[in-house]
Formats: structure tokens, C-alpha cells, sequence
């Protein structure tokens, strides 16, 4: 049978996937034809660059397919042996016990009679369900999509997400210059342009866009780069690890240690003060508190001047080339490239993370942040000269119900009759201590003060109740979240009566599960979406050369007995009598064709030549296009003027301002006065606080000499990827095969590993208090002394011994060695980026 | 007459893997009769990646090196190959016959570069095909050139001289043995060579020291550069194992004069000037 291309879209970048007699053959990116428009051009410095005219995928989903029909989808739905809901439950053989194949009837039998059970017994809020943060991409079946709409009906307890990739700029930097609808970080409208044109410097501090500012925007950014180095924008990269942009096109590399960023950004603050050369007339009129910060950072206040010579020793980097690197910054216009919608390469993510994150926006302050050629632009990474006013839909545009966005009754956020949450972070502690509190609504996006505001589980009263009951959809929690050791645990609790997995694929946690149930894949349904926009805290934040709205077509029939999720819980609904109120009588499509109706997709193209075709370029702006750069408004005083959606000062009269309690960026966070006036893990004036597992922690670091560190990985989506596609493993930096294992990667520095008498290639356990996993070493140069670098995210947890909580992991979840501990006592975010190990030889 | 080329240039190549893995997409698991037989699902690299990593802490760089069949005018694998099996297009792309193959391990051999490969399950030597396939349907450019995100792989007709890939080649290319001499048409913009770098300090008040003159000497003579704002030189495409004298000299301070051998690319670290 002849061969048939459809559109589609994975996690990196959308698809044109051919399909002959029912099978996936190849993925291809799209060739923009000139009927399809959005074309671009930028003069910069005597050249002109234009927009690419075809897409890029990023390299984890190029072999899509092997994820599609990897030996490790879940074919048919399953039991756990020695379950028996009308008997015995086993709960302690969860990860270490068989499975038997039942069929759809059974399994869904199993898990309604379940919830109602529950729910009888115990009340609603008994339950709890969860998404992976990145599941399968398209609008209606991504996160907020099928999931939380049915048990928004239902009524469940709902896990509140830790806001995990922007920690400190959450916790911390919010307070400093406002942004809480985009967790503390500011937009990145028109800055290509502003930068090719005006900037000739970057300053990357912890990010690594050509690893993981592809998101979803896969390689679309690599281009841009070439074109910084065309015109010889230089380029400084700070991370203690020469990552893979640094190893690429780095000008200077500078390797602090682990989590003494703070103390860099301190020091070059001093040397800027010293040398006068920061922007006075942007500090005396667009922020405040200036002068207070100063004398701490000149030692006017505990007698310790912040000088390049006091941060040497801790960052281990010499005085003389802090002192050059600040001089070099300042005396350039200077873009600082500095978090992300994907929050890169870390530093974000450690322990009082808070301070480095508030401390970017002090440095972005005394350059004069907004004028022309300088400002904070996220990983060099998005900003593309794009019509950021077309209307289109993002995935997190309508809270825990994106069907919402069209539907007659959206679910968000009243639906739901249990108020009772729980912290994703915690849930092992909540279940197994039965109580937790913690600080913050989760993504705490919608008031500064969302995040002071003090949680507990169980709910006090009579509509609270511990969980007996986990829904888990998709996703691998021993990978990404903190002293994951304890997530064994947790299954394995009597507590938890009952847990059911849905998922595509085999993952770390779906063998803890007592019903599993197969979905299918994006390729295996219909949806509707617009590529790397997640709308919402996300929204203008597409990492891509074009705008390009998705008709995410079904290209292949749903695998073995597998299903669409939508139509799982279509199934469930229908079993517990919601069916109409969670459908409203609508399809999938109905569903895809209302959303293609909000949109401004009407006005260019109908819907059936949209389904036909499977995808809509935004037409180019006008001629006349005037860019609104970020912060540019802000500094010349002017009302804001991005198409940034969620900014609630817009059209208001505090539209010069920026959302902190005077209007200006703040050197004090004067709002944690009023909540925390005590709290020395995150003061109100930000400073360098040691992490609390690092160098300087005495009777912990001589047992565990070695900082490791944890970015997100280059080769995988977070899980999404590894142990799925078994090509990554025949890329050394993503996997390591050796006597026929693929292991995870642990770098080190060829000092640290000779001192261990280890060479490249050995397999090598990295250890501490907390849990032992294996890895592969990889010795290189890229490491500074003292690191042991390692990616999250590695999705293979494979313990030596199953079941067994503190078993050594084979599979390279490093996140397992990582602390429960917060990124501050008041600052409930995962600090799990570096902290405390050893590694050494492995003989087994 | 169309001659089919591609340029690769190191420089630009950000070591993604795309190509790497494009190519199995294509190849693994589908037949293209009359071109080639399917690739396994696993195993084999008809365009892989090199990672050459440089220098030592905390100057380092790294390389990525892609690697594939050069489809050469003058082959070793065409000319030695006695079968037929394996042959040159008019348009400069060279094919094994997936039929005329079979069997015949000994083909594997043949090239110099170690590109052609054994299929144990097909019983068939493999290797690039320049996606003639899809060339022949009128794709502009192999798949590996096409998912490549920084523009590192050009390719095109190398006989059309308003073509970015001969602009390219004339503007001097190189490839990984010369003396192979069989006319590659896949040649290199700025394969590694070796650098000698280091970091210049003043001494006296713990600076970096910028804008001074450092000479660099070897066999083939001298050249100077100045320390950039950070205090740091970096002599670059310089010979393998080659000696060299560095001398660095500035006004008021003891000149300071080093050697070394460029078994390995050399960072000298920081070198400390004394009045």
C-alpha cells in the first residue's frame, strides 16, 4: 500500500510522520513551502538573516518511532498476581511482584469498584491522581487535559506540582522584581533581533540551550547562536560543568563550584561598585534599596567585603579572573542569558536557591536592564520576530482543565467538591506519616503571596482524609524528584489500598501498581495544538522560528489493546455515571474543533482544509511591525506594551511597574518582611547561603568529598525518552553500554578519578547516605575538580534488588542519592541539583 | 553534469546527534529497492558523530567530528571491488548493489575509511547511500543535511558553481587522509588540529594581563597574538606533536618563555609575569 504522510507533534518538535500498511516507517521535519508564510528577516550589523525555512526535531524524538513501538509499551492491561481487592492486597510485594493479563472489562471493573469503595469508606478525598509533568504532547491530552477534568468531577485530592524546573526564581527572584505569573522570571519578546542587532555580549549563567532550551522547541535556537557567533557576540559561560553549548562556543568558561553561584554574582556586583562602572540612573530611578544592599556587599554591615579575593576560595575560582570577567561584562552591551521556560542547567535547583536567582536580577539591574542591547534573555531561546498577538491555545491557558477553554461547564477550578491537597514533593512523608505541611499552592502563579500561604494534609475536619487510593498517569517520580528511595516506600505502604498505573510505557513506578492500564500514544489519536506554547505562565515563551498551529493527526490505529487516555477515562466516567457531564456529548474532534474555533485559525483557514493539511504557519507580522522588546518599556518608563497575556498591570495605572510592593526591582524582598521578617534561609536581603550538603559542610564532606551535580538531561525529555529508544544508548554521552547494560554516564574530573584509581569506562557507584546507584565513569576535562556530574531524568530504575527501598539502582536514577530537605525552610521547592557523594569502583 | 557533495564543517557542528539518528530512521527497519536493503533496528552508524574532546581544566573545548561515506570519484571499494557489486553513479553517488552483495563479506574491507559495514542477518555489506532514493524523487539534500539544526552539513552539486557547497570546497577543504588520494567527495572545513593556550597574570598585583604580545614559534615559524580581556591566548590549528616555544613579553615584567609538544592539545595554565 502506497504511503501516507500525517502531521503530528512529539515533546521536541513537530512531525511529519509516514505511515505504509499501518506501520510508522519515519519522521521527518516540515519543508515551509511559500504558501505557508511566516517568513522573517532580521539586518543586524551588515548582515541579514532570515528565518529557516524548514523545521528542526530535537534529537531525542527523531527516532520517535522506536517510542512508539519500543518492547517496552505496555501492551494489554494487567494485574498485579497477588492482588486481590476482595481479599488479600499484598501491598509490600508492590515493586517486586508479577503480572497477569486481564482484559479492558476487568481491569475497569477493578478500578470503579475501587473508587467507589474508596470513596465510601473514606470519603472523597481519598484519592489521589497524577500526571506526568510531560506527557505526550498536544493540547487536549497533555497535562491538564483528560486527567484532571475526570477527577475534577469526581473529587479527589488534588497534588499540587512544586513549581520544579523554576524553583529559585519562584521561591526567590518573585520578590525581587515581581513576574509571579511567570514564576518570577521575566518574558523574552523581540529579543533575537534586539540582540543581533545591539548586544555584544552573552553572559550564560547555568544554561545550556543547546541541550534543554529545546523543550519543546527542539534545535529551532541552534541557529541563532551561529549567528551570536557570526557576529562575534562573545560569549561567557558559567557552570561548573563545560556544558554542551560551553564545550561548543564558549569564549570563557568560568567553573565555580556546585551552588556558590551567589557568591560569584556577589563579587562581581563588588567589583562593578569598585570600579563604578554599573548603570547609576537605572538603580537611583527604576529600583530601590540599592544603597542598603551595597554596604552588605562592601562589608559595611558584617565587616566582610564581598570582593572577588573573599569569593576565590569558595567558588575556587581565582580573584583575578572574576575581576576580569566582571570588567569584560561591564564594559560590553551585555544580554544576561539566565533561566528559561526549561530551566536548564540547574543552579535554579539547589538549596537556597532563592539567593542566586534574586541576585541575577541585581546584577540585570546594574547593567540597566531594558535598554538597548542589555537584558535577561532566557537561554537565548526564544524571542523570534513572531506575531505574538495571534490567538491560539496553550496547554496551561485554563488551570486543571484545558477542555475547559471550550466547554460548557469547565471543571477549573470549582468543580471539584474536596478541598483537601497534598504536595507532590512530600507524598511519600504525607503517606507514610500521614501528615505533611508545606508552604504554597504549587505552581503559585496567580498572587505573589499564593506561595506564603500555609498547607497541611490531612485538611483538618471532616472533609480531610489520608489518601488510600493513587491514579498515576504517566511519568517516573524516582527520576525527578527528591530521595525517591522513599516513593518505594510509599507503595509500598499498607496505607495506600489501592494504586493504578496508566501509562504507554514500562517506567520506574509503574511495576508498584496493582492495575495497570495501556494508553496509547500521541500518534495514536487526534489532537489539536500549537507547538511549544504552553500558554498560561508560559505564554509567548515559543522557543521556535514560526507559529505553527497543529492538527495532530492519527496516524497509525492504538497498539496492542492499548487506548487514547480520553477514551480510558470516557470508560471510567461511564462505569460511574459522569459520562455526560465529562464529555458534554463530545468526541474528540468536537472537542478539537471547538478549540479550533477560539482561535484566530477561523479568520486564515477552514477547518477542514486545517484537518486536511495538519498544520497553519501564523502569517509574518506586518511591514510595519514595531517589536516590544521585554523590559524595554520598563526602562524608558513607558506603560508595558508585550502581548505578555497574563501581566496584570497591564492597561492598568500601575502599567510602568513591576509587580513587587513599591512598583521597582527591590535590592530588599521587602514583601517577605511582612511574612518571614526572621527567616535566615532566605532573608530579606538575598545573599549567599552554602548549600547545605556542600563543601563547607563540615562531617559530611570528609565522607562524601565529591558535589555532584543533576541538570536536565540532553538526550531524553526528562523520562520521556530513556529506556524507550534503545538508539540513545548507542550515544556515549547519553548512555554507556558495557558488557551489554546500557548505564547511566557519571562524569568526573581525571584528578578525582585517578585518585580513585578509576579510568573511563568503569563501572563506578555513586553513593551516600541516602542510596547507592551504578553508573559508567566518563573522565573528562569538562569536569572541575571536586564534580561529579550526572543527568536527572534517567527513566530505567532497575534495582538490584526489586522491592528492596534502599537497593542499589542499576539503572542510574541519580535522583535517588538526592535530600527530602527543601530549598529552604520556607521555600518548599526541590533542592536536589547538588549535594553530597562518593563514587568508586564497582566490582559486584 | 551533477556531482554530488557534501561539505561538513566541525566548526559549526554543535554535536547534537541528529544526523546520527536521522539516518537509522531512514534506515532501520526499511528497504529501498533497488538503493538498499534495510539497516537492523540497531548496530549500525553509516553516519555517526566522533567527540573530540580538547585542552585541559579549565580551558576545553569540544569537537564533534560526523563521519560518513565519502562517495569518492575514485573509490578504493569501486576499483577493488572485482563483483560489480559496488558502483559510481554519473551523478558521483556511490551504491553497494543490495542484490549483487549478498554474501560477499569480503566487500566490508574494501574501504579504507572503515564505512562499509557487515548486515550478519541480510548476509550484506552496507553502507551511505547519499539518500539517492530520496534524491532521485527530488529531495533537495540527504536526510542527515536536512535534520541538521546549525547548518553544519551542506550539501549539493559541487559542478555548479552558484552552489553553497562549491563556494565551499573552493574556499579550501580538506579531508582526514589526503594520501588515501581517491577523490572524496564529503570533505571538512576545520578538522581539529591542536591549540597551545594559557592565561598570562601579572604577578605583582594578582591581574590578568590583557593586551600583551605572545609569540608563538615552531618549525614552521613564528606568529604573535595579544592576551584578550580575560588574560587568556589560544594558538589554534596548530601541527600534531609538534614543539613549540611560547614567549610572552611585557613592558616592565621578566619575559617568560615556555616550550611544549602538541602530543595532546595543551593548556599551559596560568602563567605568572614578575617584575
Amino acid at each position: 500500500m502506497a504511503e501516507q504522510d500525517f502531521i503530528n507533534c512529539g515533546i521536541g518538535g513537530m512531525l511529519k510522520v509516514t505511515v505504509e500498511d499501518g506501520v510508522i516507517k519515519r519522521m521527518r521535519p516540515l519543508r515551509l513551502t511559500e504558501e505557508d508564510g511566516g517568513h522573517w528577516s532580521i539586518e543586524a550589523k551588515g548582515k541579514r538573516f532570515t528565518d529557516p525555512r524548514k523545521t528542526t526535531i530535537n534529537t531525542f524524538n527523531i527516532a520517535e518511532r522506536t517510542r512508539v513501538y519500543s518492547e517496552n509499551r505496555i501492551k494489554y492491561p494487567m494485574k498485579r498476581k497477588n492482588f486481590d481487592p476482595g481479599g488479600e492486597r499484598h501491598p509490600e510485594l508492590r515493586g517486586k511482584d508479577e503480572y497477569v493479563r486481564i482484559t479492558w472489562d476487568e481491569a475497569l471493573d477493578i478500578v470503579t469498584s475501587e473508587i467507589k469503595r474508596v470513596r465510601e469508606a473514606y470519603g472523597p478525598a481519598a484519592i489521589t491522581a497524577f500526571v506526568s509533568s510531560h506527557h505526550n504532547y498536544g493540547l487536549l491530552y497533555y497535562k491538564m487535559g483528560p486527567m484532571p477534568r475526570f477527577y475534577n468531577i469526581l473529587g479527589y485530592t488534588q497534588l499540587l506540582d512544586n513549581p520544579d524546573s523554576w524553583e529559585g526564581w519562584h521561591w526567590g527572584s518573585m520578590h525581587t522584581w515581581g513576574w509571579y505569573w511567570r514564576f518570577g522570571q521575566c518574558d523574552n519578546f523581540d529579543m533575537l533581533a534586539e540582540a543581533l542587532k545591539n548586544t555584544e555580549q552573552v553572559v550564560y549563567w547555568s544554561v545550556d540551550p543547546n541541550t534543554s532550551a529545546g523543550g519543546y522547541g527542539g534545535q529551532e535556537t541552534v541557529i541563532w547562536r551561529e549567528w551570536l557567533r557570526e557576529l562575534g557576540i562573545g560569549a561567557i559561560f558559567i557552570d561548573p560543568y563545560c556544558n554542551a553549548t560551553a564545550a561548543h562556543m564558549a569564549d570563557k568558561w568560568l567553573a565555580p563550584r556546585p551552588g556558590t553561584d551567589a557568591a560569584l554574582a556577589q563579587a562581581i556586583a563588588h567589583q562593578w561598585i569598585v570600579d563604578d562602572t554599573y548603570d547609576h540612573w537605572f538603580i537611583d530611578n527604576r529600583t530601590v534599596y540599592f544603597d542598603e544592599w551595597k554596604d552588605y556587599i562592601l562589608g559595611k554591615v558584617d565587616g566582610v567585603p564581598k570582593t572577588p579575593e573573599w569569593a576565590a576560595p569558595i567558588c575556587d575560582i581565582p580573584a583575578h579572573t572574576i575581576k576580569a570577567v566582571a570588567r569584560q561584562w561591564m564594559s560590553k552591551k551585555t544580554m544576561l542569558a539566565t533561566g528559561s521556560m526549561y530551566g536548564t542547567a540547574g543552579a535554579c535547583r539547589n538549596s537556597y536557591a532563592t539567593e542566586w536567582c534574586s541576585l541575577m536580577v541585581h546584577l540585570a539591574a546594574m547593567m540597566g536592564i531594558g535598554k538597548e542591547g542589555v537584558n535577561i534573555w532566557g537561554g537565548t531561546a526564544h524571542g523570534a520576530p513572531l506575531d505574538m498577538r495571534f490567538k491560539s491555545a496553550g496547554y496551561s491557558d485554563c488551570g486543571w482543565d484545558v477542555f475547559g477553554l471550550v466547554a460548557k461547564q469547565p471543571t477549573f477550578p470549582d468543580r471539584n467538591s474536596v478541598t483537601q491537597r497534598v504536595y507532590r514533593l512530600s507524598l511519600p512523608e504525607a503517606i507514610l506519616d500521614g501528615h505533611i505541611e508545606w508552604l504554597g499552592e504549587g505552581f503559585c502563579v496567580q498572587y505573589p503571596e499564593q506561595q506564603f500561604k500555609k498547607m497541611q494534609y490531612p485538611e483538618p475536619g471532616p472533609n480531610g482524609a489520608e489518601i488510600r487510593m493513587i491514579h498515576r498517569h504517566g511519568g517516573s517520580f524516582i527520576s525527578t524528584m527528591s530521595d525517591t528511595s522513599k516513593w518505594v516506600r510509599m507503595y509500598q505502604s499498607p496505607k495506600l489500598e489501592f494504586v493504578v498505573m496508566q501509562d504507554c510505557h514500562w517506567q520506574s513506578e509503574t511495576k508498584f501498581g496493582d492495575v495497570i492500564l495501556p494508553a496509547s500514544t500521541n500518534f495514536e489519536h487526534q489532537d489539536i495544538s500549537e507547538w511549544a506554547q504552553p500558554g498560561g505562565y508560559g505564554n509567548g515563551n515559543v522557543n521556535c522560528n514560526h507559529r505553527i498551529l497543529m492538527y495532530q493527526q492519527k496516524c497509525i490505529e492504538p497498539l496492542w489493546e492499548s487506548k487514547p487516555d480520553y477514551q480510558i477515562y470516557c470508560e471510567l466516567a461511564e462505569r460511574l455515571g459522569f459520562l455526560e457531564e465529562y464529555t458534554e456529548g463530545n468526541s474528540e474532534e468536537d472537542w478539537i474543533m471547538k478549540v479550533f474555533d477560539i482561535t484566530d485559525l477561523p479568520k486564515h483557514i477552514s477547518y477542514e482544509d486545517f484537518k486536511k493539511k495538519g498544520y497553519f504557519v501564523v502569517p509574518s507580522v506586518p511591514d510595519d511591525y514595531k517589536p516590544t522588546i521585554s523590559n524595554q518599556w520598563y526602562y524608558e518608563g513607558r506603560p508595558v506594551d508585550t502581548p505578555d497575556r497574563f501581566n496584570p498591570l497591564a492597561d492598568t495605572e500601575h502599567a510602568t511597574e513591576m509587580a513587587t510592593p513599591s512598583g521597582k526591582i527591590e535590592f530588599k524582598r521587602t514583601i517577605l518582611e511582612q511574612y518571614f521578617p526572621d527567616d535566615e534561609e532566605r532573608p530579606i536581603m538575598p545573599r549567599y547561603i552554602p548549600l547545605f550538603e556542600g563543601h563547607e559542610t563540615k562531617g559530611l564532606v570528609e565522607k562524601y568529598p565529591l558535589i555532584i551535580m543533576t541538570p536536565h538531561a540532553k538526550f531524553s525529555y526528562h523520562t520521556h525518552q530513556d529506556n524507550k529508544i534503545q538508539w540513545l544508548d548507542d550515544i556515549r554521552q547519553h548512555r554507556i553500554i558495557k558488557d551489554g547494560y546500557a548505564y547511566w554516564p557519571m562524569r568526573l574530573n581525571p584528578g578525582d578519578a585517578e585518585a580513585r584509581g578509576i579510568k573511563d569506562g568503569d563501572i563506578v557507584m555513586a553513593y551516600n547516605d541516602r542510596a547507592r546507584v551504578l553508573g559508567v565513569a566518563l573522565v573528562t576535562e569538562r569536569c572541575r575538580p571536586g564534580l561529579l556530574h550526572s543527568y536527572q531524568a534517567g527513566a530505567k530504575y532497575d534495582p538490584l534488588e526489586p522491592g528492596n527501598a534502599d537497593s542499589i539502582d542499576r539503572g542510574g536514577c541519580v535522583n535517588l542519592l538526592s535530600p527530602s530537605r527543601y530549598t529552604s525552610k520556607n521555600a518548599c521547592g526541590e533542592a536536589n541539583m547538588s549535594y553530597l557523594v562518593e563514587v568508586r569502583k564497582w566490582e559486584a | 553534469m551533477t556531482r554530488y557533495g557534501m561539505v561538513i564543517d566541525v566548526n559549526t557542528c554543535v554535536g547534537c546527534y541528529n544526523c546520527f539518528l536521522t539516518c537509522r530512521d531512514e534506515y532501520a527497519g526499511n528497504d529501498y529497492p533497488g538503493y538498499s536493503a534495510a539497516q537492523p533496528m540497531s548496530g549500525m552508524n553509516w553516519m555517526k558523530v566522533n567527540e573530540i574532546e580538547r585542552g585541559q581544566y579549565p580551558h576545553v573545548k569540544v569537537d564533534h567530528v560526523p563521519v560518513t561515506c565519502a562517495h569518492c570519484d575514485s573509490a578504493a571499494c569501486v576499483t577493488l571491488d572485482q563483483t560489480g557489486a559496488i558502483y559510481r553513479r554519473e551523478d558521483g553517488v556511490v551504491l553497494i548493489d543490495p542484490e549483487k552483495a549478498k554474501g560477499n563479506k569480503g566487500l566490508v574491507g574494501l574501504c579504507p575509511y572503515r564505512q562499509i559495514e557487515w548486515n550478519e542477518e541480510l548476509q550484506l555489506a552496507q553502507k551511505c547511500t547519499l539518500c539517492a532514493h530520496l534524491l532521485d524523487k527530488g529531495d533537495p539534500e540527504p536526510r542527515c543535511v536536512e535534520s541538521c539544526p546549525s547548518g553544519a552539513l551542506v550539501f549539493g552539486d559541487l559542478d555548479d558553481p552558484s552552489s553553497k557547497v562549491a563556494a565551499l570546497v573552493a574556499s579550501g577543504t580538506e579531508v582526514m587522509h589526503p594520501e588515501y588520494a581517491m577523490g572524496e567527495k564529503v570533505t571538512y572545513r576545520h578538522l581539529p588540529k591542536k591549540f597551545v593556550a594559557g592565561t598570562v597574570i601579572y604577578g605583582d598585583v594578582d591581574e590578568v594581563a590583557t593586551g600583551i604580545d605572545v609569540v608563538l614559534t615552531g618549525d614552521a615559524g613564528s606568529c604573535t597574538m595579544k592576551t584578550n580581556g580575560f588574560g587568556d591566548f589560544e594558538f589554534e590549528d596548530l601541527e600534531d606533536a609538534a614543539n613549540y616555544t611560547v614567549e610572552i613579553e611585557a613592558p616592565g615584567y621578566v619575559a617568560a618563555t615556555l616550550t611544549t609538544k602538541t602530543n595532546r592539545d595543551i593548556y599551559l595554565g596560568e602563567i605568572v609575569l614578575q617584575k
